[in-house]
């Protein structure tokens, strides 16, 4: 986005970094270890799955959206992918085939909410129970396992490439294109537009329909990549896979400073919302607190972040 | 009677009002003029309770008064019914004129007694509406009825309007000036606002005019004239509001519209051609059906049409094939439907032709800010390129909505009371920069509800009335008798 830097717009726009910075001074001062860097390394692997989750949920929440099935689409299609390779056909070929399942899946919810007329929330929240459904029928409830050693599928959830897990590799590549997109493209500007005013977006040329079906589209592929990744990583798709995970996407989204109403909104602020997060899962651990206080805190960290935001408005 | 003297206000670094005196007298309709921004809605947020002021003073019936918030003035008597109006459209129609002060009865609702209050009220209003209607289903008339309504059952001393007349017919302003009267005849006081010269010499008893946070006008309505206001709202004479439009028109048609029906409202077979360098005013009534004909030209509402574009058939079902096409439309709705709020100017400009100003899907974005930059320049827009839309002033913002549909280059464009609720001396520069558009060879299609800006702007005057249309008017034709003619359902003696 192109507009003035005020006084507002620059607390807005530094105040998650802010946050974060202060979050890794306090648990760094409890807890020297959280600095070193087989632990770095080890938290951008556990953030990569929320993260790709929440670079797509950025842009159904920029257009005033939002996705709650991107969970059971992430289990659909790893459900799928695992499938896919127990029947022989060759893992990579299987990847693709589940990155595709991923996009169907978001563009049938973009379907609905342009051509069907639907509220985004109850959209997905009945695709969210439909895929997880079908994830369900197509396992028959159980683990698929023996999902071979092929190298790519492999690397893909736990190798390394130059010393960094290739999951963060793929988060980090991801963000940067959709960086580019969002913020360079007209794709991106009309991602903006539709969430700023549809009608007058809609009056102006843009096809918002497409245009919301690709983002939603988009959503579905990003938590289809999530899923293939986990499924690398526990050897299985599991059936439960990526319960609730939406929760923490919409909470990343929202940490950085991203407007539920749409319009407003930047991805650099999901990457560090979703670093946030990381940060306090793995550093709360760390410092040794129990995961019944953990989930206090995180609760409590978007209460005070959303408030000093709101305040600021 | 109330004097308000030597009011100072800023907001920050923004002064609002530099000393403004105002003297509101007991039965008088006290009209207050002046372009946006020059501290009329402040002032009057200032009497109503709604700010404070920094300097100066209230003196009401020779006390000191200074109220802190809008429920201490309402209980003083002094009431503000703003140009958005108040209205929970889910509620009925009693809900709405009790919201906040219901009468209750061991704990419940009185209903009975609050619709005998109601009825009261509104057979003082001479006025009949269905208690348990949706608010939201009246007409925007009936709803400022209810607004009004609320007031009287306040005890209502001093009732401030801003633009009230802005949405409603005729018919509802007749009977709105009636009300006025009878107030006025009943002891209240009424601060008038609006941009409308002829209600000001009709209803108004004073006239105070402000300019850039100052007053500089007050006097009696009687004892000035239309030049004098207008002289002191802008600080200049206003002889050349309207360009000289006197030249030969071209025969060359470029758009033919045939057998247009929109789908939703009742707008049946119109037909109309549009000539190269021709403004074609649009006329009528509110609600005759002419924004919903650009509408469905501009393939926003479905309905069925024929369009014709230098001779050649094409089809227009949504936006994006019309402007596809050359079309522009500058809708009537600024905020709504012309602008993203929170985009920066750049961002708006560039909306409808982002094609032009990207390549290979990515945006140009030093394109965007030369274009954006000659635009400020060219229309005198008072901003910088990269300001927040909707922290600019209306006159502002519609130059940009105009801007957006120049940078997309269109061949015939559509605008939809291009000036409506900004002042005089914006007014003025968008209409030459409309007649500038025409010598640079663009057709344009003018709806209008001011009669003098369709009079003194258009080469032809179409005029509709109940959906048809009722006669196209050529140039020696123009006048403000034979459009309402035709605008009321009656015929032209050849």
């Amino acid at each position: 986005m192109n507009s003035k830097l005020t006084l507002n717009n620059m607390i807005d726009r530094f105040l998650p970094i802010v946050g974060l910075t202060l979050l890794v001074v306090v648990i760094t001062i409890m807890n020297q270890q959280f600095l070193s860097p087989d632990n770095l390394l080890n938290l951008l692997r556990q953030v990569s799955i929320n993260g790709l989750i929440a670079f797509g949920m950025t842009f159904v929440i920029l257009t005033g959206g939002i996705d709650l099935s991107v969970g059971s689409i992430l289990a659909f299609s790893s459900a799928m992918t695992a499938l896919i390779i127990t029947s022989g056909i060759d893992p990579m070929f299987a990847m693709l085939l589940g990155c595709l399942v991923g996009l169907l899946a978001g563009a049938i919810n973009g379907l609905l909410v342009t051509a069907g007329g639907m509220a985004p929330f109850i959209a997905t929240l009945a695709t969210m129970t439909i895929y997880r459904g079908a994830t369900l029928v197509v396992t028959e409830g159980n683990p698929i396992t023996g999902l071979g050693d092929s190298l790519m599928f492999q690397l893909f959830g736990k190798g390394y490439f130059f010393g960094i897990p290739v999951p963060a590799v793929t988060m980090i590549i991801t963000f940067v294109i959709l960086y580019i997109i969002l913020n360079k493209t007209v794709f991106g500007r009309e991602t903006y537009a539709i969430g700023g005013n549809e009608t007058a977006a809609a009056l102006s040329g843009i096809k918002v329909n497409r245009r919301k079906i690709m983002i939603y589209a988009l959503s579905g592929l990003m938590s289809a990549l999530a899923g293939i990744i986990l499924a690398s990583r526990l050897d299985s798709a599991q059936p439960t896979a990526g319960e609730t995970y939406e929760l923490d996407a919409i909470a990343a989204v929202v940490l950085g400073g991203t407007s539920l109403m749409g319009g407003k909104g930047r991805i650099v602020g999901t990457l560090i919302g979703v670093l946030i997060i990381g940060v306090l899962n793995n550093g709360l651990n760390l410092v040794g607190v129990s995961s019944f206080y953990q989930q206090i805190i995180k609760g409590l960290v978007i209460v005070v972040a959303v408030l000093i935001d709101r305040k600021n408005k | 009677m109330i004097e308000m003297k030597n009011i100072h206000k800023a907001f920050g670094a923004n002064k609002v009002l530099l000393g403004v005196d105002f003297e509101l007298k007991d039965s008088t309709v006290h009209a207050l003029m002046g372009e946006n921004g020059a501290g009329k809605s402040t002032l009057m947020k200032i009497l109503s309770g709604v700010h404070a002021y920094d300097q100066g003073g209230i003196v009401r019936d020779g006390e000191e008064v200074n109220y802190s918030n809008l429920k201490e003035a309402e209980k003083a008597g002094i009431v503000f019914i703003h140009q958005e109006l108040n209205i929970w459209p889910e509620l009925t129609v009693l809900e709405n004129l009790f919201i906040g002060n219901e009468h209750t009865k061991f704990g419940l609702l009185d209903n009975r007694l609050m619709s005998r209050k109601a009825e009261a009220v509104f057979e003082r209003l001479k006025f009949n509406i269905n208690l348990n209607r949706r608010a939201g289903d009246c007409s925007v008339g009936q709803q400022q009825m209810i607004e009004i309504a609320k007031a009287l059952m306040m005890d209502t001393k001093v009732l401030i309007m801003d633009e009230p007349t802005a949405a409603l017919t005729d018919t509802e302003i007749e009977v709105l000036f009636d009300i006025i009267d009878d107030l006025r005849k009943s002891g209240v006081s009424i601060v008038y606002i609006s941009h409308r010269m002829e209600e000001i010499s009709r209803i108004s008893d004073e006239i105070t005019v402000l300019r850039d946070g100052r007053s500089v006008l007050y006097k009696e309505t009687a004892e000035t004239n239309y030049n004098e206001i207008v002289r002191s709202m802008v600080g200049r004479d206003l002889d050349d509001q309207f360009p000289d439009r006197s030249h030969d028109l071209s025969d060359e048609v470029v758009l033919s519209v045939k057998r247009l029906e929109n789908k939703k409202h009742p707008v049946k077979d119109v037909s109309f051609e549009l000539r190269k360098g021709e403004i074609l005013g649009f006329a009528g009534l509110m609600g005759a059906g002419r924004t919903e004909v650009m509408r469905t030209l501009f393939g926003v509402d479905p309905g069925s049409k024929e369009v014709e574009l230098n001779g050649r058939q094409v089809k227009i079902d949504k936006p994006s094939d019309a402007i596809g096409h050359g079309f522009g439309f500058i809708t009537e709705n600024r905020k709504s439907e012309g602008l993203i709020l929170d985009f920066s100017l750049v961002d708006n400009m560039t909306m409808p032709s982002m094609e032009s100003f990207s390549k290979g899907g990515f945006m140009k974005r030093k394109d965007e800010n030369d274009f954006s930059d000659l635009m400020i320049k060219r229309m005198n827009i008072k901003s910088e390129k990269k300001s927040i839309v909707g922290e600019l002033s209306g006159g502002n913002q519609q130059k940009v909505v105009i801007g957006k549909w120049i940078g997309s280059q269109p061949e015939i464009l559509i605008l939809d009371e291009p000036t409506r609720g900004i002042d005089v001396g914006a007014k003025r520069e968008i209409y030459y920069l409309i007649n500038e558009l025409t010598e640079r060879g663009m057709s344009i299609i003018l709806i209008s509800s001011e009669m003098p800006e369709v009079i003194g702007l258009s080469d032809r005057v179409a005029v509709m009335q109940e959906g048809r249309l009722r006669g196209i008017l050529d140039k020696g034709k123009i006048n403000q008798e034979n459009i309402m003619t035709l605008a009321t359902g009656g015929k032209l003696d050849e």
